[in-house]
């Protein structure tokens, strides 16, 4: 659906250039909801905002539905737009219009009828649930309510693809959520194609199916959500994902730790098997659980267990066993290494 | 005592009337000359609509010229000026003329700011899907700089009731001449009280007139 090639932004700074965004390649498939992540200033902005030429590449393609849309300009550019819809982190809604006028501010500019505006409007106002706010102004309107003013601004003409400008950024926790929601359920329902970005990948993380990790312009990782959260490869995603995770313990724990803390990860299906009686049973080992959750992402099930591997079995016990207690620690990271998704050796 | 008063109310009347037609004429000028001036300037500014840094660079020059000429001085200036368009150079019609292009000046540079004043993501949002530069200016805009567009009339009308009294230098007339002519050269306190109350209840109604005109417009603040 959107395919960028090569893409580079530069500005012409004061004293230097900035380079915003530094050669990216993306390919965004149609109907999915495609998150770019990142901390400001990164460059995910002016990436986005290439999409619709809001900010002209300085090198590179972009390609929507096949066409080159870098060559357009003037009124091919603004016929390009009007197929594309685009939210706000500050909902960017005229203030003097009601929000009736608003939502029909897309559907004026290309020039539709007055009977069919009257038809579209009151649709778009029920599909994000403003039906009777209709003839109110923005600033009488919640946070909430006004991102649902930009998005039935947005989606009004029917766009195929819908841009997302850190559209939760300004919202508190629970309407982010709901407004998360209503954009899932738009793609869902419209099969609108939705790029969004946003510094919190507890947000990709809600509604994404794929994910582009970018930092100081390049685009540092992407795939599928869950895999990034599963196994994050670039340092800069495992902070971002860690982050998120939240798996933090607390100090008076970490503090004089005896035998190998562990940060474990299952996948759906291992889940079941006990690997961790196992382990201790085998190797003659205890184990014991400081942190752990399970995470759904996209449906799919993604545990996470903090555990403390420690060798203060009973004496008899470990006369029967072969090994010195430093081996037997070493087999039984190996044995739940093999028998999980991951295994992060985080002390000893 | 009587026909003192008699005659001072025609003299007033009479000063009401050059002033509204000097006031009036000028404040045409200044919204039908101020809009698409201030517009011009902030359209030549921004990056997206024309950016032609010629034409920035003269207006605002040439605006800048107009308004820090003081307006006694910009009057007697614009004397030749004044003979070419009426044809003489006395009378509140002729006061209307330096009137004017200060008004249009003036309002030139609210307007202006009145644009700049507009929240860039409003345009960015409109630039987003799809509208024509015309579009952005003439409607979105216009609209949401609307408030300020009134606002800043109400201020140019106020301030151009105060030049209209330095209209007296070309015989202009008006109720600020009055003031001067009697209250002041001729030592009548009590004309100079009766006409200066005169201009406090003129300046109340246009600010109170425009202010509520603004709100009506400005549904930000509701």
């Amino acid at each position: 659906m959107i395919e960028l090639q090569n893409i580079s932004v530069r500005y012409q700074g004061r004293n230097q250039e900035v380079l915003a965004v530094d050669d990216v390649s993306l390919s965004i498939g149609k109907g999915d909801i495609y998150g770019i992540v990142g901390a400001s200033g990164a460059g995910k902005s002016s990436l986005l905002r290439t999409i619709n030429l809001l900010e002209r590449p300085s090198a590179g393609h972009v390609l929507v539905g096949g066409q080159n849309i870098t060559a357009l300009s003037g009124s091919a550019l603004r016929n390009q737009r009007q197929r594309i819809g685009m939210i706000f982190q500050h909902f960017n809604l005229m203030h003097t219009s009601t929000v009736y006028e608003n939502a029909a501010f897309a559907l004026r500019v290309a020039g539709k009828t007055e009977d069919e505006i009257r038809a579209r409007v009151p649709e778009v106002l029920e599909l994000v649930g403003l039906t009777d706010k209709a003839e109110a102004f923005p600033s009488q309107l919640s946070g909430g309510q006004k991102q649902r003013v930009g998005i039935a601004r947005a989606i009004a003409n029917r766009p195929a693809i819908l841009l997302c400008d850190e559209p939760t950024s300004a919202l508190d926790l629970e309407t982010s959520t709901s407004i998360l929601e209503l954009l899932g359920e738009i793609n869902q329902r419209l099969g609108i194609t939705i790029v969004l970005i946003s510094h919190e990948m507890a947000v990709i993380k809600k509604i994404c199916s794929r994910v582009a990790v970018m930092e100081s312009g390049k685009v540092v990782e992407e795939g599928d959500v869950f895999d990034i959260f599963a196994t994050p490869a670039h340092p800069f995603t495992q902070q971002l994902v860690d982050h998120t995770l939240n798996l933090e313990l607390p100090p008076r724990l970490t503090k004089d730790l005896h035998g190998t803390l562990l940060k474990i990860i299952f996948l759906g299906d291992r889940a079941e098997t006990p690997v961790l009686s196992e382990a201790a049973q085998r190797f003659g080992i205890s184990v014991n659980i400081l942190h752990g959750k399970i995470e759904y992402i996209n449906n799919r099930a993604l545990g996470l267990l903090v555990a403390l591997l420690q060798g203060n079995v009973s004496e008899q016990h470990t006369g029967n066993l072969p090994a010195t207690l430093q081996e037997r620690m070493a087999q039984a990271v190996d044995y739940i290494r093999l028998n999980t998704a991951q295994v992060e050796v985080l002390h000893g | 005592m009587g026909n003192e008063w008699i005659s001072l109310g025609q003299d007033l009347y009479k000063a009401l009337l050059e002033t509204a037609l000097m006031v009036g004429v000028s404040s045409f000028f200044a919204i039908a000359g101020g809009v698409p001036l201030g517009f011009l300037l902030f359209a030549a500014d921004r990056k997206f609509f024309w950016d032609n840094r010629f034409v920035q660079a003269s207006g605002n020059f040439l605006v800048n010229l107009i308004r820090s000429v003081p307006f006694v001085i910009l009057l007697v200036v614009l004397l030749p000026f004044t003979q070419i368009v009426l044809g003489t150079t006395i009378g509140p019609a002729a006061a209307a003329v330096p009137l004017s292009v200060a008004a249009i000046a003036f309002y030139a540079r609210l307007v202006q700011g009145a644009l700049y004043e507009v929240d860039p993501g409003i345009i960015e949002a409109a630039q987003a899907f799809g509208a024509s530069p015309a579009r952005i200016l003439g409607v979105v805009l216009f609209r949401e700089a609307l408030p300020g567009f009134l606002r800043g009339l109400t201020v140019t009308l106020v301030s151009l009731v105060g030049y209209s009294a330095m209209a007296g230098i070309v015989g202009g007339g008006g109720i600020g001449d009055l003031a001067i002519r009697f209250g002041y050269y001729r030592y009548q306190s009590n004309v100079m009280f009766i006409t200066v109350i005169v201009l406090v209840v003129l300046v109340q109604i246009i600010q109170s007139v425009g202010d509520r005109l603004a709100d009506h417009s400005d549904r930000k603040g509701i």
